[in-house]
C-alpha cells in the first residue's frame, strides 16, 4: 500500500507528464497544417508531371531505345528498397507500420531468390530494420537538420538513387512511406519508382498529339530523373504530414490516457486519506473511553 | 479565337501563378518560343532563363530553371523546377545555383557535359541580364 506521500508525488509527476504530451499534440497540430499545406502546395506540379509523362511514356515503352529508367534492365534480381521514416518517435504506430511493410517485402523478395538492398532516410527506420537486415544496408540519408522540407532535400535522394542505379548496383527500385489519409489514418504505401511507372490521369492528355522540342526521345530522357526526384518529394511531403497526424493522434491518446491515471489516483488518495483520519479518530476516542 | 488562355507556373514547392495570359515568352532549350492563343500543342523542355507573361497589357516576368512547358491552344502551364518571380530573385540566389551547378559540371562527360556546359553559360547570362 502506497503512502500518501508516494501517491501525491505520482498524482504531480503523472500531471507533468499530462503537459508535456498536451503540448506535444498542440505542437503536432501546428506542424501538421503547415505540411498539409505544403503537400496541397505541391500537388499540382506533380499532378500535371505524371499526366505529361503517362504521356510521354505510352508512347515510348513500345520503341526499342527506350530510357533504362523507363524500360528497366531487363533483369529483376536486385532490388532497392528505400524506406522513409520519420527522425523522430513517439508518433503511435507511423514508423512501425512503415517498416513492417518493408520488412514483409525484403521476406517476400528473398524467397523468391532476388537480392535485396536497403537505403534508409530517417533514423528510426533505420534503426529499427538494422536488427534484423544490418546486413543489406546500404545507405542511409540524414534528415535531422532540415526543419522545412523543400525540393531540394528530395533531389539529394534522388541523386543519391539514380547514381547507385548507374552504376548497376540495383534493377528496381521501391519506395516506401506513409499516404496521408486523415489524422486518425495513415497508410503505408510501396511504390515502384524504377523502372518508372506513371499512372495515367486519363483526361485527354494522351489524346492530344503535341510537338516535341528537342526530340520526345531527349525530353524523356531530361524528364525521367525528375520524374524519380519528384515522386520522392511527394512521398516525402505525405510522410511528413503523416508524421504529424499520427503523432497528433499519439499524443491525444496519451493525454487522455494520463487524465484518467490522475483520476483513479486521485480516488485512491482520497480514499486512503479517509482511512488514515477513521484510524485516527478511532484511536483517539478508544483512548478516551480507556481514561 | 480566343484572345487569351489560361497561364500556370507551378514549381514543386509550390504555385507561382495561374492568370488568363495573352502573350507568354517561353525560354525553351531549342530556343525562345512565344506562345499565344491557338498555339500547336508542344511540350518543350526549358533552359535558365527569363519567362515573360503578357496579361492584360502589362508584363510580369519570372525566373526559371529546369523543367518543361506545356502548351496547348488554351493554356501554357510551366513545369519549373526552381522559379521565382524576377522581383523577388536576389543575384545570390542565382549565384548559388550557378556555383551548384559548376561543381556537378566535372562529373559529366560527352552529351551530358555539353548540357551542363550550356547550363552553366545560360546561368552566366541570366546572371549579366539582371545586373
Amino acid at each position: 500500500m502506497p503512502s500518501l506521500k508516494d501517491l501525491k508525488n505520482r498524482i504531480e509527476s503523472v500531471k507533468s507528464t499530462r503537459k508535456i504530451t498536451k503540448a506535444m499534440q498542440m505542437v503536432a497540430a501546428a506542424k501538421l497544417r503547415r505540411a498539409q499545406e505544403a503537400a496541397e502546395a505541391s500537388r499540382p506540379y506533380t499532378e500535371r508531371f505524371n499526366a505529361v509523362m503517362a504521356g510521354l511514356s505510352a508512347a515510348a515503352a513500345g520503341s526499342d531505345s527506350a530510357p533504362r529508367l523507363l524500360s528497366g534492365t531487363g533483369s529483376e534480381a536486385v532490388h532497392l528498397l528505400v524506406v522513409m521514416t520519420a527522425e523522430r518517435g513517439l508518433c503511435g504506430g507511423f514508423n512501425s507500420s512503415i517498416v513492417k511493410l518493408a520488412r514483409a517485402k525484403v521476406h517476400e523478395l528473398q524467397r523468391a531468390g532476388k537480392t535485396v538492398k536497403i537505403l534508409t532516410v530517417g533514423k528510426k527506420g533505420r534503426d529499427q530494420l538494422r536488427r534484423d537486415f544490418g546486413s543489406l544496408m546500404v545507405g542511409h540519408v540524414d534528415l535531422t537538420a532540415v526543419k522545412r522540407l523543400s525540393y531540394a532535400d528530395a533531389q539529394g535522394i534522388a541523386k543519391d538513387v539514380l547514381g547507385r542505379f548507374d552504376s548497376a548496383e540495383f534493377d528496381v527500385a521501391t519506395i516506401f512511406f506513409s499516404r496521408f489519409q486523415s489524422v486518425i489514418s495513415q497508410i503505408p504505401t510501396e511504390q515502384q519508382i524504377i523502372p518508372a511507372k506513371f499512372e495515367d490521369q486519363g483526361e485527354g492528355a494522351s489524346a492530344t498529339v503535341y510537338d516535341y522540342e528537342p526530340g520526345e526521345e531527349e525530353i524523356l530522357a531530361d524528364l525521367l530523373p525528375r520524374g524519380v526526384a519528384t515522386q520522392i518529394f511527394s512521398a516525402l511531403l505525405e510522410n511528413g504530414a503523416s508524421e504529424q497526424g499520427s503523432r497528433m493522434a499519439a499524443m491525444d491518446n496519451a493525454t487522455r490516457n494520463a487524465g484518467e491515471m490522475i483520476e483513479k489516483l486521485t480516488i485512491q488518495y482520497n480514499r486512503s486519506r479517509q482511512a488514515a483520519i477513521t484510524n485516527e479518530l478511532i484511536e483517539i476516542i478508544s483512548g478516551a473511553e480507556a481514561l | 479565337m480566343a484572345d487569351t488562355m489560361q497561364f500556370d507556373l507551378v514549381s514543386p514547392e509550390r504555385s507561382l501563378a495561374s492568370a488568363s495570359a495573352t502573350e507568354v515568352l517561353i525560354p525553351g532549350a531549342e530556343g525562345d518560343l512565344t506562345a499565344m492563343p491557338d498555339h500547336a500543342p508542344t511540350i518543350t523542355t526549358l533552359r535558365p532563363g527569363f519567362l515573360k507573361v503578357v496579361s492584360d497589357g502589362a508584363t510580369k516576368e519570372y525566373l526559371v530553371v529546369g523543367g518543361f512547358a506545356e502548351i496547348t491552344s488554351t493554356s501554357v502551364s510551366v513545369l519549373a523546377e526552381k522559379a521565382f518571380s524576377r522581383e523577388a530573385v536576389t543575384r545570390d540566389e542565382v549565384q548559388a545555383i550557378l556555383t551548384e551547378a559548376e561543381e556537378r559540371r566535372s562529373d559529366h562527360s560527352g552529351h551530358e557535359r555539353d548540357m551542363s556546359d550550356r547550363f552553366v553559360a545560360d546561368l552566366v547570362h541570366m546572371l549579366d541580364l539582371m545586373a
